[in-house]
C-alpha cells in the first residue's frame, strides 16, 4: 500500500513537471526560478486549506464550510484592523486562528455530539457563516485604504529569499507532516478512515477525533482568512465564494480518498500545486482564463479515475454478485 | 437472474421506530410550515393575497423540481452536486442555439436533452467506472459550468422569444403559474415512482444495503444510472424554466442551487446516508424553504441574510429530534 501511495505522488509530480515542460517549451521564462516561486506563493493559501481539508476527509468526513469560515474570519479581522489599527498583527493572526478554530469546533460539536452527517452540518454552517459576514459588515466592503500598512505588508515581506506568505505555507505543511506521521492523533485520523468500528475497539474516541479534525480545519481556515484578506486587500461577503470545492479538488487530485483513510501531506500539497501551475500556465499560453474551470473539472475527473484503481479494497469481497 | 423464486410475502412497511420517526417528521414539517405561514401573515400585510402567494411559488419551484429527483438519488445512497452546473450548461446551449434561430420547441428540447446527456455522463462515471459520486459530481460541476464559461466568457445571451418566456412567466389559470402546475404534476409522478412502483422499492433497497440488493437480483448499477439521468432531466427542465423566467443566460446562472436543492431534500427527512425518506417530506420542505425566503423578502431582509435562516433551519430541524431522542434515552425507561 505504501509503495502505491508513493507511486501516486510521483505520478502527480511528473504530471506537474510535464505541464511545466510543455509550457516552458514555448515560453522559456515560465520555468524561471522567480516565476516558479511566484506560483508557489500564489498557491500557498490553497495548500494550507487543502491540508486542513485532508485532515477532515481522512476521517470519512467533509468540510464544505472552510471557504465561508475563511471569509467570515477574514471579515472580522479586517474590521478589527480598520477600527483599531494599533492592535499588533501577531495578535490578530492568533485571533484569526482562534476564531476560525471555534467556527470549525462548532461543526465538530454537531458531528460529535449529535451525530449529524458532516456534509449536512457543513452545508448548513456554510450558509450561516456566509450570512453572518453580511450581518456583521452590513454588506459593506473593507478596502485597502482602511487596512493598516503593517496588516497588508507582513506577508509581502521577504525572509531568506521567500515571501513570508510562502513561509506560512511551509511551516503549516511541516506542522501537518508532524501531526500525520508523528502523533497519536495523526494515527487515529487514519485509523478512523480505514475502519471506524475497529478504531473504537482499539480505544480511539471516534467522535472526539472527528471534532479535533474539524477544529484543525477551522483553525487553518481562520489563518487563511487573514492571509487571503491581506493578500487581495479587500474583505467582502463574496470573498472565496465557491472556493470550498477548489479545496476539495486539490485534495482529490492529490490522491486523498474521499472514502477516508488514504492521503498524505505531500499528496495534498502536490494537488494544490497542480491547480496553481495550471492556473498560472493558462494566461501564459494565451488561453482565456474562462477555460480554467473546465480544465480543473477535467483534472479532478482524471485524478479520480486514476486514483480509484488503488483504492479498491478487495479483501472484504468474498463472493461476487452475478450482475 | 433467469428463474426468480416465488415472491415471498414481505410487509410493505416495517413497524419499527424508524417508521414512527418518519411519520412524525412529516407532521413536524407541516407544523413548521403552518407556523411560518402564520408568522408571515402577521409580519407583513402584503403576504396574504393571491398574487403574493403566486409569486411565492416562483421562489422555489425550479429548485424543488431538482430536489424531487435528488431525493431518489440520495435515498439510493448517491448524490449529485453538479445540478446547478447542468442548468448553466443547458441554459448556455439553449442561448447558443437561439443565435442560430432555434424556435421554442427546439430550445426546450436542447435544454432537456443537455440535462439527459449530463446526467448520463455522471451516471456512467459513477456506475460504469465505479467512482464515488460526490467526487465525480464535484468534477463535472466544474466541467459543465466551465464549458459554459468557455462558450460565453463574460457575455450573455438574451432575446428569447415570448412563447419560450411563457414557461417561466406564464400562468395556466388566474394566478396559478405554469411552473407551479408542472411542479405539482412532477411531485405526483415522483410520489408514484418512489412509493408505488417496484422501481421505488429497489431504490430503498439499494440505499439500505446495495450489496444485499445486488444479491437479491436488483440491478444496482442500472438503477443508479437511471437515477442520475432523472436528476439530469429535472435539471434540464429547471434550466428551461429559469432561463425563460430570467430571459437571459449568463455562465453564473443558478449558482448555489445544488446546495439549496440538497437542503430541501435533507430537510424533507431524507437520510443523507441513504435508505430512508419520502416525496411528501421533500415537497413540504420545499414549501418551507419557499415560505421562509419569501416572507423574509417581504420584510426586506437581504438574500444573503436569508441563508442564515435556511442554514439554521437545516441544522435545527435535524438536531432537534436527535437531541430529543438523546434526552429520552438518558432517562430510565
Amino acid at each position: 500500500m505504501n509503495r502505491l501511495l508513493k507511486h501516486r505522488e510521483i505520478f502527480l509530480a511528473m504530471a506537474i513537471l510535464l505541464v511545466l515542460v510543455l509550457v516552458t517549451a514555448r515560453f522559456p521564462r515560465f520555468a524561471a526560478p522567480g516565476n516558479l516561486l511566484t506560483i508557489f506563493n500564489d498557491t500557498s493559501i490553497l495548500m494550507m486549506l487543502a491540508l486542513g481539508q485532508m485532515t477532515v476527509i481522512l476521517t470519512r468526513s467533509i468540510d464544505l464550510s472552510m471557504a465561508a469560515n475563511l471569509a467570515l474570519t477574514g471579515m472580522i479581522v479586517a474590521m478589527v484592523n480598520a477600527a483599531f489599527p494599533g492592535v499588533p498583527i501577531p495578535l490578530l493572526i492568533g485571533g484569526c486562528v482562534v476564531v476560525g478554530g471555534a467556527l470549525g469546533a462548532f461543526n465538530g460539536i454537531l458531528v460529535w455530539k449529535l451525530n449529524i452527517p458532516p456534509i449536512v452540518v457543513t452545508l448548513g454552517t456554510l450558509t450561516i457563516y456566509r450570512g453572518l459576514i453580511f450581518v456583521i459588515s452590513g454588506g459593506a466592503w473593507v478596502n485597502a485604504d482602511q487596512m493598516s500598512p503593517d496588516f497588508v505588508a507582513l506577508q509581502r515581506g521577504v525572509f531568506l529569499g521567500l515571501p513570508v506568505l510562502s513561509w506560512f505555507a511551509i511551516v503549516v505543511a511541516m506542522l501537518f507532516w508532524l501531526l500525520m506521521t508523528r502523533t497519536p492523533l495523526g494515527r487515529s485520523l487514519y485509523a478512523i478512515g480505514v475502519n471506524p468500528t475497529a478504531s473504537v475497539y482499539t480505544g480511539i474516541d471516534v467522535g472526539r477525533t472527528k471534532f479535533l479534525a474539524f477544529t484543525i480545519a477551522g483553525a487553518v481556515s481562520g489563518l487563511a482568512g487573514y492571509l487571503w484578506i491581506s493578500r487581495y486587500v479587500i474583505a467582502s461577503t463574496e470573498v472565496a465564494s465557491g472556493y470550498e470545492l477548489t479545496i476539495i479538488a486539490a485534495c482529490v487530485i492529490g490522491g486523498v480518498s474521499i472514502a477516508g483513510g488514504i492521503g498524505t501531506v505531500a499528496g495534498a500539497l502536490l494537488g494544490a500545486i497542480f491547480l496553481g501551475v495550471i492556473n498560472n500556465a493558462l494566461p501564459v499560453i494565451n488561453i482565456s482564463p474562462f477555460w480554467q474551470m473546465a480544465i480543473s473539472g477535467a483534472a479532478i475527473l482524471l485524478a479520480v479515475v486514476l486514483n480509484a484503481r488503488g483504492e479498491r479494497r478487495h479483501g472484504r469481497v468474498i463472493l461476487r454478485a452475478g450482475v | 437472474m433467469t428463474d426468480t423464486p416465488a415472491p415471498r410475502h414481505l410487509p410493505n412497511r416495517l413497524d419499527n421506530p424508524l417508521r414512527s420517526t418518519i411519520l412524525s417528521w412529516e407532521s413536524l414539517l407541516i407544523i413548521v410550515a403552518v407556523v411560518i405561514f402564520i408568522i408571515n401573515s402577521f409580519a407583513s400585510p402584503y403576504f396574504l393575497n393571491a398574487y403574493s402567494l403566486s409569486d411565492l411559488t416562483f421562489n422555489f419551484t425550479e429548485k424543488a423540481l431538482i430536489a424531487l429527483a435528488m431525493a431518489l438519488l440520495i435515498i439510493a445512497g448517491e448524490i449529485d452536486l453538479s445540478v446547478a452546473a447542468i442548468i448553466a450548461l443547458a441554459s448556455t446551449l439553449m442561448g447558443f442555439a437561439l443565435q442560430f434561430g432555434a424556435d421554442t420547441p427546439m430550445l426546450v428540447a436542447i435544454g432537456v436533452g443537455t440535462g439527459i446527456v449530463c446526467g448520463a455522463f455522471n451516471g456512467f462515471l459513477v456506475t460504469g467506472l465505479k467512482l464515488p459520486s460526490i467526487v465525480v459530481t464535484i468534477g463535472t460541476m466544474s466541467l459543465f459550468r466551465g464549458i459554459s464559461f468557455i462558450i460565453l466568457g463574460d457575455q450573455s445571451y438574451k432575446g428569447y422569444p415570448a412563447s419560450f418566456a411563457w414557461f417561466g412567466q406564464g400562468y395556466v389559470y388566474w394566478v396559478i403559474s405554469f411552473e407551479l402546475v408542472l411542479f405539482l404534476v412532477m411531485a405526483v409522478l415522483y410520489y408514484v415512482l418512489l412509493h408505488r412502483t417496484n422501481f421505488g422499492r429497489r431504490v430503498y433497497a439499494i440505499g439500505n444495503n446495495d450489496i444485499a440488493a445486488q444479491f437479491s437480483g436488483v440491478r444496482v448499477a442500472r438503477t443508479k444510472f437511471i437515477l442520475f439521468c432523472l436528476t439530469g432531466v429535472m435539471s434540464g427542465i429547471a434550466a428551461v424554466l429559469l432561463t425563460a423566467r430570467l430571459g437571459s443566460t449568463r455562465p453564473s446562472i443558478a449558482e448555489g442551487f445544488e446546495l439549496e436543492a440538497i437542503t430541501m431534500v435533507v430537510l424533507g427527512g431524507v437520510s443523507i446516508l441513504g435508505g430512508a425518506g419520502s416525496i411528501l417530506g421533500v415537497v413540504l420542505a420545499a414549501l418551507i424553504v419557499g415560505l421562509v425566503t419569501f416572507g423574509l423578502g417581504l420584510l426586506n431582509v437581504p438574500g444573503i441574510v436569508m441563508t442564515i435562516f435556511t442554514g439554521s433551519l437545516l441544522i435545527v430541524v435535524i438536531a432537534l429530534p436527535i437531541l430529543f431522542r438523546q434526552w429520552r434515552n438518558r432517562r430510565p425507561a
